[in-house]
């Protein structure tokens, strides 16, 4: 079953080979003495080109090359929450133990641990008629979750024998009778990472994902199982929103990868993960979130490789039923890795240096994003959200991953520098960023509170205007404006101080739970509505300025829970009576 | 370099084309193999193997290849660059490639490492979280440095990005604690009398037997600066993690760095990405960068300060713009407030330490840290669009809040941002000095910061009480 072959050529991380027979395109591959993993990306008559997932030094032509016959699988099975693994799936921490704190090569190691046990309680009974994605049983894997074992995709018959009790992945479970034999039943199944994993049917979005971050959810919210990308250049907050959303979105798993970025990111996350909680639940984080690490100075093809992994670890717990998130840290550095293979292989260049099919393999991956219902009788539901970082060269926004990407995703958030040098975090453009799922979003927010669509239309539109106002003002300046459009000014302000600037690293604020975020909106277009008719009355825009209640509301965000909102009001309504008593206006 | 001297010699050159050399008819080379290549004078230049077949080898040449004919002599040594390292190191200065420059031999070590080191493992890390008081307020109080940190200086010509450097490193230290620190300078295609005056800064405080020197000067090889930083850092990451010291490394100047990558992927005839950089420049100056920080069980660490200019000032530019992707943050200068006589130029707004939020706070500076730096980005940012308002309207088209933003701003950089290049202020005197500033705005509009640290720490409450 297995090729053998020699090296004729190393050019970086392609290897290139002889073959005595036919190998496969996406076969992984054992290059060299050292046993480095590798992966064929392309075939012509009896040369394969591999490219390799480790560094190449020291290989020479004429060393072994041996075709394991099968593409690059994760294994999916109990084990990988709070994992931090590498682009192909090896447990990163067990590396670390095993070869010490620097990255060795030719380390094979099993992505699952292959001693623990785990306590798996059967849920189907011998004789039952089972096929792909039907739960035969599950397992507590941490706290907060539950690892359903599925039948594998493809495979189905009658239970010929299934047993509760204390197995390893590998172990034998039960057995399958099907068609064409008896096949065992284990913990574990694998999966070819370039490959979807099959659905029953993909189903319409159906609601928001909350994620507690106010520019997100309020203006510009991505369904579940919908795609959103993050642009912007370095230090503009791609990370730091990632991280946010993978703290305190509303799933149910969270799948980090770090694509091409860097170390630090990775143990910052493996350091703080474990003391969070999560709002809902009051589990730690950690419990919920896989790390795929791959960082920059690691192997470029296995950057390459590392988002289909993290993709496909999803999409096995979105066939569990779970809602799942996926985060890519980030898809330029990606793209910058096919890009690299794609010179080494000669292949004409398209734009900026990018193989033509670039846009083809990012619509490919954001395609695994969806709500669908899964494989297995059940009826289950789940959804994988996808949402990638983009790091466009120079910031430049017409750039051909920034480009391609814009056209395969629902909601767009553009980061904007200088929002971000005056520490106006999350530096989301608020008018530059769109949404897609508003349909989704509105019907799911209208039900907490009917006046919302309203509401965020009026505050978008303030921001708008106020945005066009300044034009005018950076050329008489501010003084010069009548004060209708002052008061536009002070309204853009304090949404942007008291909405949509939140600090991440603010105790409170760090989360905003739906109902403080509409209840915040709702105070700011009352105090509109308020004070618009006594400007238009001529009392100034200064005395409107000085009144408390506008640092009130500018700093509402910061307490917690709603009361202080709904104490406010009357505040709103006690110091504008006094102000139009004051000039005598009603 | 290393004690290898056995291996085949080859006289089979093909073609010579800038610094890139193809040899015939090689076997058993290996992928990265360092080759010497004997120059006409007799003396051997180091080079490495970029690309192998069962046929031939590309080899790149770190020295000059002019003078050089197809009859060279390159002997393959059949093991990748490694230079011996030992404490003895420590105090030296050798050249870019590794050459003694002091008149001593090169040190007897049977340790010989690897100059492209590994790849910390993710999991392995530590997060760097460890203040460093460098006592310079425009970095302590608003883009504060930590141990393990890679923080770049953006700068151009005649910035004075190494007086900034020099008194970071002269400076530097975390309060209330005294340990073994050394200092890595590598230099890529500077000029003599920048090295000179590292050195003299390094001599003068003392530092200088705490110091080692790799020294590629404009009149070196080019080439060769692509493995200087690597030599520097290969003997920084001993120091740290081997002899648990707490090693500053100082690059200069990384884009020279880059233009030396930059020809061999012209010579070798690689698509280029943008400004001719081959498309792997992120990823390379990664596997550079990447090698500070610190790991977990280790107690020393590598902090790693490049400095590099941008050509035309232009910080899209591929290097500055690829470094800030890699980095945690960049320290900016600017020409315009060098002109202006404010040391250092530091252009705070684009400029960020993101390890900052780890190392500041109530346990290590004070809890208002976070809060204050935040609102002095904050009004300077409106300070400066102020300012760019009053060249159109003139100051008396500002309203008096904008008039009040103004006059912070300017306060701001000539008493905040400017300082001595010997002044050393503690970070109290920076936290200070930054209340005294905020003093200058009405109350309301500091709302970046707690109304509880307003109460605690504003100058006129603190008065009142
Ligand atoms: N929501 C936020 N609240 C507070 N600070 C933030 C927020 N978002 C970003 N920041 C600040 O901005 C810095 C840079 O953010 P981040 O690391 O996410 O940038 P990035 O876009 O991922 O950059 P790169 O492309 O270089 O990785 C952070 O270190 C932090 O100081
Ligand atoms: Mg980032």
């Amino acid at each position: 079953m297995s090729l053998v072959g020699k090296i004729e050529r190393i050019n970086g991380s392609l290897v290139v080979s002889q073959f005595e027979g036919e190998p496969k395109m996406g076969d992984l591959i054992e290059v060299g003495n050292l046993k480095l993993m590798g992966e064929i990306v392309r075939l012509s008559n009896e040369i394969a080109y591999i490219q390799c997932y480790e560094a190449t030094s020291g290989l020479k032509p004429g060393e072994p090359v041996l075709d394991t016959g099968m593409p690059l699988m994760a294994e999916l099975g109990p084990g990988l929450m709070g994992a931090i693994v590498d682009g192909i799936e090896r447990s990163e921490t067990d590396l670390w133990e095993l070869t010490g704190p620097f990255v060795s090569r030719g380390t094979n190691i099993s992505p699952l641990n292959r001693d623990k046990k785990w306590i798996f309680e059967a849920k189907v009974n011998v004789g039952d008629r089972v096929s792909g994605g039907d739960i035969i049983g599950t397992i507590q894997e941490t706290a907060s979750f539950e690892h359903r074992i599925m039948i594998p995709p493809g495979q189905s018959g009658v239970i010929k024998s299934i047993n509760s009790g204390e197995y390893s992945v590998t172990e034998i479970i039960g057995e399958l009778e099907t068609d064409s034999g008896i096949i065992n039943l284990t913990l574990m199944q694998r999966w070819a990472v370039r490959r979807p994993r099959p659905i029953r049917e993909r189903l319409p979005l159906n609601q928001p994902l909350m994620t507690g971050q106010r520019v997100v959810d309020t203006f510009f919210p991505v369904a579940k199982g919908g795609a959103a990308a993050i642009p912007g250049g370095f230090g503009t907050g791609k990370t730091v929103t990632l991280q946010q959303i993978s703290k305190w979105a509303d799933a149910d798993i969270i799948i980090l990868v770090g694509c091409g970025e860097r170390g630090n990111e990775m143990a910052d996350v493996v350091a703080h993960f474990p003391e969070i909680s999560d709002p809902r639940s009051g589990r730690k984080l950690i419990e919920r979130t896989i790390i795929v690490a791959n960082v920059s100075n690691m192997p470029v093809s296995a950057r390459e490789a590392s988002i289909y992994m993290g993709i496909t670890l999803g999409e096995y717990y979105r066939d569990m039923g779970y809602d799942v998130v996926v985060l890519a840290d980030s898809t330029s550095r990606w793209a910058e890795a096919l890009r690299d293979i794609s010179g080494r292989l000669e292949e004409i260049p398209a734009e900026a240096g990018f193989p033509a099919y670039l846009a083809d393999r990012i619509a490919e991956i954001y395609e695994r994003a969806g709500r669908v219902q899964t494989l297995g009788t059940d009826e289950r539901l789940g959804s994988l959200t996808l949402i990638g970082a983009v790091s466009p060269p120079g910031s430049d926004f017409s750039e051909p991953v920034t480009t391609n990407t814009l056209r395969f995703i629902g909601t767009f958030w553009a980061l904007d520098s200088e929002l971000a040098y005056r520490r106006h975090f999350p530096a989301i453009n608020w008018l530059r960023s769109f949404t897609r799922y508003m349909g989704v979003a509105s019907e799911w927010w209208s039900a907490q509170d009917r006046e919302w669509e309203e509401m965020r239309a009026k505050a978008l539109s303030l921001l708008e205007e106020a945005s066009q106002i300044e034009e005018t003002a950076r050329i008489i300046g501010e003084k010069a404006l009548p004060d209708e459009q002052r008061l536009v000014l002070l309204m853009a302000e304090m949404f942007r101080e008291g909405f949509l600037v939140q600090n991440s690293f603010h105790e409170v604020d760090t989360y905003c739970e739906a109902e403080k975020q509409a209840k915040l909106l709702k105070i700011m277009i009352e105090f509109y509505n308020t004070v618009n008719p006594l400007i238009r009355k001529g009392i100034p825009i200064e005395k409107v300025r000085e009144l408390k209640i506008v640092k009130t509301l500018m700093r509402l965000k910061e307490n917690r829970g709603v009361e202080p909102i709904n104490s406010a009001r009357l505040e709103i309504q006690y110091e504008t009576d006094e102000l139009a008593k004051e000039y005598e206006v009603k | 370099m290393g004690s290898i001297e056995a291996g085949l010699v080859y006289k089979t050159t093909s073609e010579i084309k800038g610094p890139i050399l193809i040899i015939e008819n090689v076997r058993e080379v290996s992928y990265d193999e360092v080759v010497k290549i004997k120059r006409p004078t007799g003396e051997e230049v180091t080079g490495s193997v970029l690309d192998v077949s069962k046929e031939w080898a590309i080899v790149q040449c770190f020295g000059d290849t002019s003078g050089l004919d197809l009859d060279v002599e390159i002997r393959f040594t059949g093991d990748v660059l490694r230079i011996p390292v030992s404490e003895e190191l420590i105090g030296r200065v050798f050249s870019g490639s590794f050459q003694p420059l002091d008149d001593m031999p090169l040190p007897l070590s049977t340790d010989l490492r690897d100059v492209n080191g590994g790849t910390i493992n993710p999991a392995a890390r530590d997060v760097p979280s460890e203040f460093i008081q460098t006592g310079i307020s425009s970095i302590d109080g608003m883009n504060s440095l930590v141990r393990g940190q890679k923080l770049p200086i953006f700068s151009e010509s005649g910035l004075p990005h190494n007086q900034l450097a020099a008194q970071i490193a002269r400076q530097a230290t975390i309060p209330g604690k005294e340990e073994e620190f050394a200092i890595v300078f590598a230099a890529m295609g500077i000029k003599n009398e920048e090295a000179d005056f590292f050195r003299d800064e390094f001599e003068k405080t003392g530092a200088l037997g705490k110091t080692v020197m790799i020294l590629n000067l404009a009149d070196d090889p080019p080439i060769e600066r692509i493995v200087t930083p690597r030599i520097a850092e290969t003997i920084a990451e001993y120091l740290a993690f081997d002899l648990g010291m707490h090693v500053l490394v100082i690059l200069t100047d990384m884009t020279n760095y880059a233009e030396a990558l930059r020809s061999i992927s012209i010579a070798r005839e690689e698509i280029p990405t943008r400004k001719g950089y081959p498309g792997y420049l992120y990823s390379d100056l990664a596997t550079i960068y990447e090698r500070a920080g610190r790991i977990k069980d280790k107690k020393g660490s590598v902090t790693l300060m490049p400095i590099l200019s941008m050509p035309a000032g232009d910080i899209t530019h591929p290097v500055p713009d690829l470094t800030g992707y890699i980095t945690e943050g960049q320290l900016i200068l600017q020409r315009e407030l060098s002109l202006r006589g404010i040391y250092p130029p530091m252009n705070v707004l684009p400029s960020l330490s993101r390890l900052m939020k780890d190392g500041i706070g109530e346990k290590t500076t004070r809890k208002d840290h976070s809060d204050v730096s935040n609102q002095l980005y904050m009004a300077y940012a409106e300070g400066t669009r102020a300012r760019g308002l009053v060249r159109i309207v003139g100051v008396v088209g500002l309203s008096d809040r904008e008039r009040t933003w103004l006059e912070f701003a300017d306060q701001f950089e000539q008493r905040f941002v400017n300082q001595g290049p010997y002044e050393n202020r503690s970070i109290e005197q920076t936290l200070s000095l930054a209340w005294a500033l905020l003093a200058i705005l009405p109350k309301e509009d500091l709302i970046r910061i707690r109304e509880s640290y307003i109460q605690e720490f504003h100058p006129t409450n603190k008065r009142e009480r």
